[in-house]
């Protein structure tokens, strides 16, 4: 399979505090990619940068053979890195549906000249985005909140109008940021079969942070595992699960004289 | 079916009764009452194009009355005679000075010479956010006042510049009150206007999601500059007199405050702020040369109108954050849409409309006791 995401060495300093160190990895077209570790780690900050939320101090990153290290959000975006957040970051005023068209209107065509004076191809395509809006609704399963306000949404359907969103703006890497996080383990195993078919129906490569270990082990094919802004061990959910340093990172070590 | 939601009521309301007024203040044009029609629409055109920057960009300018100042100068340039100008702008070159344009060039021209300055110090302004950007714009209203306070040969210093011919009809102000605010309107209702309501909710999600921030703020101010160049150029000629200190920071804190009262959320809330703005000042204002009141003689209330206009601002401000049309667009949505100029000839129309009117007083009735029942319900 073709290299989709190559990432060199990545760090970032926040002044003294060396959030993440030497970040190196390598996701390849059509995978599922865990990222995991303690509280802390380094895990968001990586999305963050791979995002262009933040610029790294050190490393590069290259997306599809370009390098996209000093590029900004918007056009990393339109690129086709799509990211959600940790904390949800809906538009709130807007219904559910115009959530989606967000998303869905990133690589729209007709001027705001065109738009003035209400042209067909205007019309043609806002009914386009309309569709493919509520289309993405229903994947996700939550059409039935299309007309209401983002924020009076329960918390898993706002967290799955979030992946509806960036699923809208034809996306071909996902990085999803703890997409299970305050679900009920029932939510989360539907979220699970999810995530499995949107990366069938568009040939996704999906990069996700989770502390749900029963998602991580269940969806990814290759981990990896950070504490303290360094990677600590990658490799097979197996292999992983085995590593005596992700034990130690996440249960402590024994003290021996005791 | 609500009375609201009747197209053939909404034409009457919105479209209708407002044309026969304008109509009959251009019969009227010169009395008192035409004047504040004029001023009406003229504000119509600076609030909406504030609501903008700071109802859907969430940016907060306060620099309007600057762009409205360089419109209604470069307006006066453009309009007075070659006679005009070598008194009052001898410093004029050659070309310039025997160059008079058609007014809606003028006001063309205006616009984007305020469109122009929004350029130049927006790179710099637009970086700040929340309060620094407003105090920011305030500056510019402070540089404009003193540039054209202290340039003789060019503005005519402080004594201002007179004779602006009086092209400012009913016809004209609002033609393009009413262009700007379908302009707006359907730009709001595009890909750019929701850009733009993303990045006011939530700027990090609307940039990664595609949305290029600077050159959404940066388009944002320049439209709405341009407007307001135009405002200015149609507010020099309705008064004939401008200098200095009709632009300064009362007049773009009015232009604010209406915005605030009417709904910064709402291009709606623009008109209603400004009729608001516009006549009950006007109606208040016998009160500061005293009136008689149920037979008292009241006595001469000097910033009465003001007050009151200060305490109702608070009170809004307390009461209705979002003003009183909150995120409603009825007024525009009636404008313009096309259901509501169909519904002059489709006789379901006329129908709904005579029931709606005539249940109506049932209807309130019950909603009045639902409301009156619900309340003793909860006391209970």
């Amino acid at each position: 399979m073709a290299e989709l995401l190559k990432v060199n060495n990545l760090s970032m300093h926040f002044r003294g505090l060396k959030a993440v160190q030497d970040f190196s990895a390598s996701l390849a077209e059509h995978g599922i990619y865990g990222l995991i570790g303690t509280n802390g780690a380094g895990k968001t900050t990586v999305i963050n940068m791979l995002s262009g939320v933040l610029k790294p101090t050190a490393g590069t990153i290259e997306f599809a053979g370009r390098d996209i290290t000093a590029m900004r959000p918007d056009r990393i975006a339109r690129l086709g890195i799509l990211r959600t957040y940790q904390n949800l970051r809906l538009f709130r005023r807007m219904t559910a549906l115009e959530n989606v068209i967000i998303g869905a209107q990133m690589h729209h065509s007709y001027s705001d000249v065109d738009a003035v004076l209400t042209l067909p191809c205007f019309r043609v395509e806002e009914d386009e985005m309309r569709r493919v809006a509520r289309e993405m609704l229903a994947l996700m399963g939550i059409e039935r909140y299309a007309d209401e306000r983002a924020n009076s949404l329960p918390y898993g359907a706002q967290r799955k109008l979030e992946i509806a969103r960036i699923l809208a703006a034809r996306p071909r890497l996902l990085l999803l940021d703890e997409p299970a996080a305050g679900m009920n383990p029932q939510e989360s195993a539907e979220l699970v079969e999810i995530i499995r078919r949107i990366r069938e129906t568009f040939g996704l490569t999906i990069l996700l942070i989770e502390h749900d270990m029963k998602v991580v082990m269940g969806l990814t094919e290759y981990i990896y595992v950070m504490a303290t802004g360094q990677i600590i061990a990658e490799g097979k959910p197996d292999e992983v699960r085995k590593d005596q340093k992700v034990i130690t990172a996440y249960l402590g070590r024994k003290r021996r004289d005791a | 079916m609500r009375l609201r939601d009747n197209h053939l009521f909404r034409l009457i309301i919105f479209v209708i009764l407002p044309l026969i007024g304008l109509i009959v203040t251009s019969m009227n044009s010169g009395s008192y009452y035409s004047g504040l029609v004029h001023l009406f629409g003229i504000n119509i055109i600076l609030v909406a194009s504030l609501n903008l920057v700071n109802g859907y960009s969430g940016m907060f300018s306060m620099g309007h009355a600057a762009f409205m100042a360089i419109g209604a100068y470069a307006s006066a340039m453009l309009t007075l005679t070659a006679d005009q100008k070598v008194f009052l702008m001898p410093a004029l070159p050659d070309w310039l000075m025997h160059l008079t344009l058609p007014f809606p060039v003028t006001l063309l021209v205006a616009g984007v010479l305020a469109s122009v300055t929004a350029l130049l110090i927006g790179f710099p302004v637009l970086r700040f956010k929340g309060h620094y950007l407003s105090v920011a714009t305030i500056g510019l209203i402070v540089i404009v006042r003193a540039v054209l306070d202290n340039e003789d040969q060019i503005t005519n210093g402080a004594r201002g510049v007179t004779g602006l011919p009086d092209y400012a009809s009913t016809g004209i102000i609002f033609s393009v009150a009413i262009l700007c605010l379908f302009v707006l309107y359907r730009l709001i209702h595009s890909s750019y206007g929701r850009g733009l309501i993303a990045m006011r909710d939530d700027w990090t999600a609307a940039q990664t999601l595609g949305v290029n921030l600077t050159t959404k703020k940066l388009s944002a101010f320049l439209i709405s500059a341009f407007m307001a160049g135009m405002a200015g150029g149609l507010w020099g000629h309705m008064q004939s007199v401008i200098s200095g200190k009709f632009f300064y920071i009362d007049t773009s804190f009015k232009i604010v405050e209406t915005s605030i009262i009417g709904g910064m959320f709402s291009l709606s809330g623009a008109i209603v702020g400004s009729a608001l703005m516009t006549f009950i000042p006007e109606l208040l204002a016998p009160l500061e040369t005293g009136i008689t009141l149920f037979g008292v003689q009241l006595p001469e209330l000097y910033g009465a109108s003001n007050m009151i206009l200060a305490a109702a601002l608070i009170l809004i401000i307390i009461f209705r954050r979002q003003g009183i049309m909150g995120y409603s667009e009825i007024i525009t949505d009636s404008l313009f849409s096309r259901e509501t100029y169909l519904s002059l000839f489709r006789p379901d129309q006329y129908s709904s409309l005579a029931k709606a009117i005539v249940t109506l007083p049932v209807r309130s009735w019950q909603s009045l006791k639902a409301r009156w029942v619900g309340q003793k319900h909860k006391s209970l």
